[in-house]
């Protein structure tokens, strides 16, 4: 176990600095001039180009550069924008809303798409069962910023049941819409995925013994068979993180919540290539501290499996 | 553009040609079987005719619409549907309903070619990391660690930004470079199952070469996760696609694309909701399609959920 996690965190070490450095290498190592990359077609005067080279270090060799790049990074130092202003600010003053519509979206997949799919499972291929698979599938091909449109008028404008935008400061009834749009998609993976997991552990040994011992209906289902469904939903979790990353940029867009996703969105209208690398970056790092996270209790949490 | 029918193909009898050893003289095969189950199956037909259509669309849009998606007048701006323009104008004056016919191209050209290329550097990549094993599969199992820790959207997002021209074969790039790891370790788990079997020992005690092993009995044996997943992708990756054009780093005007028309509508949704209706719609059935047909394959290649 301790050679497993001691594994882990080296894999992760890796992968912080190679994604890091695939990051790094392909804007600013891609044909052609990396000023351009970072700040676009507009003619800028020669002292931003001066700073733009001083700050990145880009008279120096791409090693060198990197270098330069993660140490500032580790430090918490991701450059600046046009405007001055620290990268790490921005951050600083977008993610706890990112955070709060994140943590208000998973919290509505994780109830609605597991008691969805436990339920599925349980009334394997009757209607119930249908119609989740179904409209799992329906939700899932609906591109979120289509969702997300169609909510806001169709809930927002038309029946006039929730606010159409976070507001100013984003109340929590605000961010209701939103994180329901911004949690759909991953709410039909969760309920596929828990439905499965259902079915598949309903024909295992130990239900079957627990059937034959005489427990409740209730008690093999929710003990014995809903318990170990959840493993898979778990690992899931870490992998959904990304989509909810790349969710939240549509929908803080759409619901025009000032968070991370409506900055890297400003930053990509206004071609500021630092701010859209710094902020991606800090995603691809928490993304990989998750992943890292929910592997190790992935194995604290399932005996049966040994890593060695 | 043969490579569209990659979804109906798969499901002939064909690979019957290359039978593994043990089942010469069986009367079906696993894809035979297949085809049998699906021919019967509603989601397989429904999908599949939904595809066949877009697929049609996409090489002849001119069977569906006489009217020049290019061809605009600003006195006709934003009209709502009417019999004249059934899907009504945009801001431009162009006739939506040609636009939106038009875009179809667009979206399954780059959902095909992307998966094509990512599922071809995946199941070479995974064969070979699975079936070799040692230290070719330690250096391309943590080279997939490497590109798995980046979202496909932020990737989109940072390379595209930086990449300035966002033509069709620039978005179709990064896809592909980023669209793989997911199929390779699904290539490489399966063909670690395969190589484990008998008729592959069998074949190697016959003095059989790796390339042989590997094209006769490993891939046609371990690949149908893989046409499943790529199936799949296919349907995602037009979503990906429409979504960073959304978001204003994929295709650009004057590209005709379901996500750009979305784009370039959304200030104006609430006041005219069928400039996002009809693309929408149409991106929505095309994914969804693809998703069905995955779906379908999956639980007929899979003899253990039958």
């Amino acid at each position: 176990m301790t050679s497993y996690i001691i594994r882990r965190v080296g894999q992760f070490v890796l992968v912080f600095f190679a994604a890091t450095f695939l990051i790094f290498a392909m804007v600013f190592a891609i044909p052609g001039d990396p000023i351009r990359a970072l700040a676009g077609e507009k003619p800028m005067p020669e002292s931003l180009r001066q700073s733009l080279i001083q700050q990145y270090h880009l008279d120096e060799p791409l090693l060198a550069q990197y270098w330069h790049y993660v140490t500032g990074l580790i430090q918490g130092d991701l450059g600046e924008s046009f405007n001055q202003r620290p990268v790490a600010d921005i951050i600083k003053e977008a993610f706890p809303k990112t955070l709060r519509l994140a943590t208000y979206a998973f919290i509505i997949e994780m109830v609605i798409g597991v008691t969805a799919g436990v339920y599925a499972g349980i009334r394997k291929d009757k209607f119930l069962d249908s119609l989740v698979k179904v409209s799992t599938v329906a939700v899932i091909s609906v591109p979120i910023f289509v969702l997300g449109f169609v909510a806001q008028l169709v809930i927002g404008v038309r029946l006039g049941w929730l606010p159409v935008t976070a507001g100013n400061p984003p109340s929590l009834y605000g961010y209701l819409l939103p994180a329901l749009v911004l949690a759909s998609v991953s709410l039909a993976y969760v309920a596929r995925l828990t439905r499965s997991s259902v079915v598949e552990n309903l024909r295992a040994d130990y239900v079957r013994t627990a059937k034959a011992k005489g427990l409740s209906q209730r008690r093999v289902i929710g003990v014995h068979t809903f318990r170990n469904s959840l493993i898979p939903v778990i690992t899931f979790l870490a992998i959904d993180l990304g989509a909810l990353m790349s969710g939240a940029i549509v929908t803080e867009r759409i619901f025009n919540i000032p968070g991370l996703g409506r900055a890297v969105y400003e930053a990509t209208i206004s071609q500021e290539g630092a701010v859209v690398v710094g902020i991606v970056t800090v995603l691809v790092v928490i993304y990989a501290v998750a992943n890292l996270v929910v592997d190790i209790l992935y194995a604290v949490l399932d005996p049966r499996i040994r890593y060695d | 553009m043969t490579d569209l029918s990659i979804p109906t193909e798969v499901v002939t009898p064909e690979p019957l040609t290359v039978p593994p050893p043990g089942k010469q003289g069986k009367p079906s095969s696993l894809w035979s079987d297949a085809w049998h189950e699906l021919r019967r199956k509603p989601s397989f037909i429904i999908s599949a005719a939904i595809i066949l259509l877009m697929v049609v669309m996409a090489i002849f849009p001119q069977l569906f619409t006489s009217v020049n998606p290019r061809e605009c007048s600003l006195i006709n701006s934003i009209q709502p549907p009417s019999s004249e323009h059934w899907f009504g104008t945009d801001l431009q004056g162009c006739d939506y309903y040609a636009r939106t016919i038009y875009g179809a191209r667009t979206s399954v050209s780059i959902g095909v070619v992307v998966t094509f290329f990512a599922t071809l550097v995946a199941v070479t990549l995974g064969s070979l990391s699975g079936y070799k094993g040692g230290y070719l599969d330690t250096v391309i199992s943590r080279i997939t660690d490497i590109w798995f820790a980046i979202p496909l959207i932020l990737a989109g997002i940072v390379f595209l930004n930086a990449l300035g021209s966002k033509g069709f074969w620039n978005v179709c790039a990064v896809l592909i470079v980023f669209g793989w790891p997911t199929m390779l370790r699904l290539m490489r788990s399966s063909v670690l199952s395969v190589r484990e079997l008998d008729y592959i020992d069998a074949a190697r005690a016959l003095g059989a070469s790796d390339w042989r092993i590997i094209t006769r009995h490993v891939l046609p044996n371990g690949i149908t996760p893989v046409i499943v997943y790529a199936t799949i992708t296919v349907g995602v990756i037009i979503a990906v696609e429409a979504t960073l054009s959304f978001l204003n780093v994929g295709l650009q005007l004057p590209a005709i694309s379901w996500g750009l028309m979305i784009s370039v509508a959304q200030n104006r949704i609430l006041a005219s909701p069928h400039l996002l209706f009809f693309p929408g719609i149409f991106l929505s059935v095309t994914v969804f399609a693809f998703i069905l047909m995955g779906d379908a394959l999956r639980d007929a290649l899979d003899p253990k959920l039958r």
